[in-house]
Formats: C-alpha cells, sequence, structure tokens
C-alpha cells in the first residue's frame, strides 16, 4: 500500500494514544477522513458546529489528562473553530487541532476556503504548525502533543494542506523523543525558594490555600489536600479550582472573588499568609491584587514563570510542576504553624454561609435552592459541566462539591460550553454521572449538539435554568450606571421541552420549589439523557 | 528607560511574525528591531530596543520566553555591550556645500557611498545616540532621505548568551 501524508498522520495520533476525535468534515481535510475510516480503534464524533468540536475536546481532555484532539476543514470550519481554541487557551486546557488546508501552492492567493489559521490563533494558542512536508508530520504530531500536555498545557494547532495529505512518503517512522531546544519547562521547584516557603509556613498564624486550575491539570489534588490537612489550613478557591476540595471538608471556604462565597473573602482579607497553587490570581478572583500584595506574605506555586509578578508580585514565588512542588513542601520538616484561633474565626464564617437562608418566590424557583438539593443527591464522582451567566456563578457558589469534577469555561467565560464539554466527558467516562448546568441562552448557543448526544446514546443530564433572560447581562444592566434591560430578553425562544422531544429526549418542567425533589430523583434514576427545564425568575440576581 | 534584549530563536518562516505579534499583544512598545543570522544557520539573533518600566522587561522577557521557537533570551547590562546601528543618509548637494558635508562625514566616520550632481548618499555606523546627531548635523543640508537597520547589539567581554 501506497504511504501518504494522511496515512503517516493517523497513524503518528495513533501512536500519541488517540482514541476518540471530534470533528466536521469538508473537502480539505477528506484524505485524512479516508484513513480514518481504516481506523475503527479511533472514535469519532461529528459535531454540529466546529466551535464545540473544541469544547468537547476540552471536556475530554479534562477528565482523562490527556490532549483532546478535534479535526475540521480549511477556511470557515477552522474559524468557527476559533472560539474553542480560545476558550481552552484561556483555562490551559491540552488540546491538538487539525487543520485541513487548500494546497500549498496555493497559498496566500485567497482561493475558496483559504485562511490564515496559524496567523489567526496565535495570540491564543500555545504554538501552531503549518505543515510543508509530509515527512515532517510524525516529529510535528509528535511535539504537539508534547507541547499542548507539559508545562502548563494548552492548545496546538496543526494546519495541512491538502497535498500534504495526499504526498507520497517512503516511511513511516514516529519518533520515541523530542526534542525542542527552546521548550524546557521547569519540573522541580528551586530548594532554595522550598526552604523559604517552609520557614513562612512555619511563621504563619492565618495562613491560606489558595487553590486554582492548575492543581487539577498538574493532577495535585492529593497534595494539595495532604498539605492543607497535615497543618490544618483553610482552603479557598478559584472558579478553575472550584471541585477540589469537597464542599463538606472542615477545611474548606469555597471561591474567591467578584462572584464568589463571603466567608471566601473574609478569610482572604484576614489571611497573614496566602499560598496560591496553580492560580494566576486573575481579575475576578483577586480584584485587589495590590491590596494583598501589602496586606499579607505570598507564596505563588505555577508552572508558567510568566504568571508569576504577571497579576501580583509574590514574596515566594516557586516555579514548576504543582505537584512535584507540593511533595517537596511536604518531604520537609515543619513546624505546624500556629492555626487553631484562625480556624475557629473561619469556622464561624463558614457556618454562616451555609447556613444562609435563600429567598423565596411562588411560582419560582431559585437556582440555589435547587443547585443544594442537587449536589446532595449527585454521586460522589459525578462530573457537572456548567455553562456561563448565573447559572454558573450560583453553580460555583452554591453547588455542594464532593469527589467528582465541576467544569467550566473559567477564562474566556464561553457561553455554550457546557452541553459539548459534557459530550467530551461523558465519551471519555460513560460510567460518570454527567450532568449540565446552563441557562436559557447558553442552551441555545449549543443545543444543536443534542443530535451528539442521541447520535452517540449518550446519558446526560441537562438542567437549564430558564429566566428568559440573558440573566447576567440583565443584572448587569438593571444596576448602576446603566438605565435597565436592552436586548436581553429571550422573546422567541422555542419550547425547551419539543426541542428535547425532537432529538428523542425527555424533560419535566420544575415550577415551583415544592418540586425540585421529586423531579431531581426521577432524572437521577431514569437511565439515558433527559432535560430537567427549571422557572426561574428574571429579576433573580446573583448577590440574592 | 530604554533596554536592550537579545534573543535567540530558530531561523525559520514564521518566528518574526510571533514575536512581534507578542508585542502588540501585550502592549509592549517597541523602540527597534533588527534580526538577522548567527553563525549558526539555524538560530537568528533579534536585537530588541524596548523603553517601559522595569518591570514590563520582566514580563517580556517571561512572554518571549514562553513561545516555543525562542531559544534564549537576554536583557543586556547597560554599559555593558557593544550597540551599533547602520544609517544610510541621503542628502542634497552641490558645489557650494559637498565640502562641509564632507568634513562633517569625516568627524563621523562616515563613508561617501554615493555622489550625484544634486545630493550626497554616506553611510554611517555608530551608536544610535551619535546617529541622531549625525543627523542633525546632516539638517542644514537637507535630508532627502534616511534608512536605518535598528540597533544590534552583543554584550561585551568573552561572555555569550
Ligand atoms: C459567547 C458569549 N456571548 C456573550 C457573552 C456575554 N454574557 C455573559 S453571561 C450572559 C447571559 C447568559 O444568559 P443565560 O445563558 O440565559 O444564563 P443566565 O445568566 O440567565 O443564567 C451573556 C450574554 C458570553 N459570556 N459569551
Amino acid at each position: 500500500m501506497e504511504l501518504t501524508g494522511a496515512h503517516i498522520l493517523m497513524e503518528s495520533l495513533r501512536q500519541a494514544g488517540v482514541t476518540h476525535m471530534f470533528g466536521y468534515a469538508g473537502a480539505t481535510i477528506c484524505p485524512v477522513m479516508d484513513v480514518l475510516r481504516e481506523m475503527p480503534d479511533i472514535g469519532y464524533t461529528l459535531v454540529r458546529t466546529e466551535q464545540n468540536a473544541g469544547h468537547m475536546a476540552s471536556g475530554y481532555a479534562r477528565v482523562t489528562g490527556k490532549a483532546g484532539v478535534c479535526m475540521v476543514t480549511s477556511g470557515p470550519g477552522a474559524t468557527n473553530l476559533i472560539t474553542g481554541i480560545a476558550t481552552a487557551y484561556m483555562d490551559s486546557i491540552p488540546l491538538v487541532a487539525i487543520t485541513g488546508q487548500v494546497p500549498s501552492h496555493l497559498l496566500g492567493r485567497d482561493i475558496f476556503q483559504e485562511v490564515d489559521i496559524t496567523g489567526a490563533v496565535a495570540p491564543f494558542s500555545k504554538h501552531s504548525y503549518l505543515i510543508k512536508d509530509a515527512n515532517d508530520i510524525p516529529r510535528v504530531v509528535k511535539e504537539a502533543f508534547h507541547i499542548a500536555t507539559t508545562g502548563r498545557p494548552g492548545p496546538v494547532l496543526i494546519d495541512i494542506p491538502i497535498d500534504i495529505q495526499t504526498q507520497s512518503v517512503k516511511a513511516f517512522h514516529y519518533p520515541e523523543q523530542v526534542n525542542i531546544r527552546g521548550y524546557k519547562p521547569s519540573v522541580k521547584g528551586n530548594e532554595l525558594q522550598i526552604k523559604r516557603v517552609v520557614e513562612a509556613l512555619g511563621k504563619a498564624k492565618q495562613p491560606l490555600i489558595c487553590a486554582g486550575g492548575g492543581v487539577w491539570l498538574a493532577h495535585a489534588r492529593e497534595e494539595l489536600l495532604e498539605l492543607a490537612e497535615r497543618y490544618s489550613i483553610p482552603v479557598v478557591k478559584t472558579m478553575m479550582g472550584i471541585s477540589v476540595i469537597p464542599t463538606a471538608h472542615p477545611l474548606n471556604l469555597g471561591m474567591i472573588g467578584a462572584h464568589g462565597n463571603h466567608c471566601a473573602n473574609q478569610a482572604l482579607a484576614k489571611a497573614d499568609l496566602l499560598i496560591m497553587v496553580g492560580t494566576r490570581a486573575a481579575d475576578r478572583a483577586m480584584v485587589h491584587p495590590e491590596d494583598i500584595e501589602r496586606r499579607m506574605a505570598t507564596i505563588h506555586i505555577d508552572v508558567d514563570p510568566a504568571e508569576i509578578g504577571k497579576n501580583m508580585t509574590a514574596a515566594i514565588p516557586v516555579v514548576g510542576d504543582v505537584k512535584v512542588i507540593l511533595r517537596q513542601i511536604l518531604e520537609r520538616e515543619l513546624t505546624p504553624p500556629d492555626s487553631a484561633a484562625w480556624l475557629e474565626k473561619l469556622r464561624s464564617y463558614r457556618k454562616a454561609e451555609l447556613d444562609r437562608v435563600f429567598p423565596q418566590r411562588e411560582g419560582y424557583v431559585f437556582p440555589g435552592t435547587f443547585l443544594r438539593k442537587l449536589g446532595e443527591k449527585l454521586a460522589d464522582d459525578a462530573t457537572v459541566c456548567v455553562d456561563v451567566g448565573q447559572n454558573q456563578l450560583f453553580a460555583c457558589k452554591y453547588l455542594p462539591q464532593k469527589h467528582g469534577r465541576l467544569l467550566t469555561s473559567g477564562g474566556l467565560g464561553t457561553m455554550g460550553y457546557a452541553l459539548p464539554a459534557a459530550i467530551g466527558t461523558k465519551t471519555a467516562q460513560r460510567e460518570k454521572q454527567t450532568v449540565v448546568i446552563c441557562g436559557d441562552g447558553s442552551f441555545q448557543m449549543a443545543m444543536n449538539e443534542l443530535a451528539a448526544v442521541k447520535c452517540e446514546n449518550l446519558d446526560i443530564k441537562i438542567v437549564l435554568f430558564r429566566n428568559n433572560v440573558l440573566g447576567l447581562v440583565h443584572q448587569i444592566q438593571r444596576s448602576a450606571p446603566y438605565h435597565g434591560p436592552i436586548g436581553v430578553a429571550l422573546d422567541g425562544s422555542p419550547d425547551f421541552a419539543a426541542i428535547a422531544a425532537a432529538y428523542g429526549i425527555p424533560s419535566t418542567v420544575v415550577e415551583d420549589e415544592t418540586q425540585i425533589d421529586n423531579a431531581i430523583d426521577a432524572m437521577l434514576t431514569r437511565k439515558g439523557s433527559s432535560l430537567t427545564i427549571v422557572n426561574v425568575h428574571p429579576d433573580v440576581t446573583t448577590n440574592d | 528607560m530604554k533596554q536592550t534584549i537579545s534573543v535567540l530563536v530558530e531561523n525559520r518562516a514564521g518566528v518574526l511574525n510571533r514575536i512581534t505579534g507578542l508585542f502588540s499583544r501585550r502592549a509592549f512598545n517597541i523602540e527597534s528591531l533588527a534580526v538577522g543570522p548567527t553563525d549558526d544557520p539555524t538560530i537568528s539573533r533579534i536585537t530588541i530596543i524596548v523603553d517601559n518600566g522595569n518591570n514590563m522587561v520582566e514580563q517580556v522577557e517571561k512572554q518571549l520566553n514562553k513561545l516555543i521557537e525562542v531559544i534564549k533570551v537576554r536583557t543586556l547590562e547597560e554599559h555593558h555591550h557593544i550597540s551599533r546601528e547602520l544609517m544610510i543618509l541621503k542628502v542634497t548637494a552641490n558645489a557650494k556645500t559637498r565640502q562641509d558635508i564632507v568634513t562633517i562625514c569625516s568627524i563621523y566616520g562616515a563613508k561617501i557611498a554615493d555622489i550625484s550632481p544634486t545630493s550626497m548618499t554616506v553611510e554611517v555606523s555608530d551608536t544610535p545616540d551619535r546617529l541622531d546627531t549625525f543627523q542633525e548635523m546632516m539638517r542644514p543640508f537637507s535630508i532627502l532621505e534616511v534608512v536605518r537597520t535598528g540597533v544590534i547589539a552583543l554584550q561585551k567581554g568573552s561572555g555569550k548568551i
């Protein structure tokens, strides 16, 4: 058989451990698709718009720890994928995106469906390749997976002109090693800095850990909990780190930030030592980094040296793999910090937050009330994919976490992320209970993917908070300096139950709070996907 | 404060694009940029002058380092590097002014590269400051065109990056 670029691309992907791809076909990727036919061991999900191939690959990557792979055609296929790539970039999710391209000798002539996709994604991809010789394919694939998954993970794009896909090659050899002289991420933390960390910990009276998405990316949840528990250090989280520690854990204080839990922000305001682990101190989490810098000692542990000192200057920076660094700290002898008084104070803050009474409105459901009950009933290791808007802020604040995952688009805040992300996670782990939480705006950005749910026969429980408005924007517009809602009413929305039914998916409507228990029980016990529509009053705000 | 950053990169298509893209995206100002091959044909050296706060330079360095094709980045210590720029300048010249121009050129070590009945083209390589003053001296003769290469720099002594 004649070996072509397409063959060695697919064979390289297989060697890279790829077992599933999300994509959308088109003319310029057909040679590769033709080889995919011969590879029953590589699964393929046909999305309904390319952006969602990126989100599905993201969900898949976040639960497997492997790079998610998506593949689309040139031109509009590639540009549609851009939001998926940017979303992954902002949350440091490892993706390998493959795009077909027009013939290499015609590049730059603006021919049919040509677009400079490597140029377009440069600002929000970790790296990209435009392949000009099929013989480079194995090396490029090897490098792409290495770059996507190591150091600070992120999306890598490989653009392959169609003539390179059909170019014949003599032999296939997948390299065993990568050697990129400009790319050598640090792994181990500097011992001197570790020593300073340990000293600072010993001296602290009011230490606080802030855990970010980097803890997940480094698979360092256990180490983080060990550090917290061994030295009784309370933990706050950013949106990306939300499920790192269970809500019921006595050291958990919830999410910090403008939309966070009050007790978490109180702790952040009063700590004397802040240990930031795998977080970039972004604006949404740390509203006034200069205040924190001034008021307390800070330790910043991150794999990306550029994050240290970008948003906040840390007293003790430690660069390297979060898991390895936490191990290094745990290996040291350390006098436990005397934090008894601090913990006592936090206990009362925490209790106030957990005992918070939610408002009630006849004929409506308050999202927090629903989410608290949902969290109680979910499986211990459930995966919950959350969209963007009020539904996201409510879920991050009030959905009790156990030992599963809460996945959301934290950095870019991309509406329509939850459903495709859930399809990606479910594809990777069929046995896990998988739930989507979304608003009626975000659902309408992604509901075409119900086709993928149906076609792949996935079991995903979708909870839709229906308030008939773009809730979070509506909330913003109703407060100063604005003068009232405009362009946020979701008039003309379809009958969501009918939409679901059209895909063969059953649904229920939760009209008031008396129906919550039954609805959740029915949803979780019934096998197969379902849509649970929850009536929410449009005037509900995330501060209620 | 002006600072000189020396960057070794893979000598490949698209690399310069990534670097300049990074500067504009992160709102770092480039004062001058010069690029050329090194003794190793697979590596190019880019010399970048930035005029930013101290903090900025550290971020620039870190962000440059994140680019996969960037091999090494070093901010050169002030007063501890040699920096040069080449300028070619075309000035109006006639029988009356020619001699004056030649005199100034010899003070600055500038060479006459081309001459016509109404103009002279001179080349001079020096530090950017000296080029500025040379340009000032030429201004009264009426400058027709100027081109400068951007600054290139190497650290002093036997050290290398
Ligand atoms: C793709 C995209 N477009 C616009 C926005 C701006 N935005 C943020 S929240 C929001 C409203 C979301 O409405 P909905 O999905 O109904 O959720 P709710 O806030 O009502 O819970 C909008 C439009 C966004 N985040 N993403």
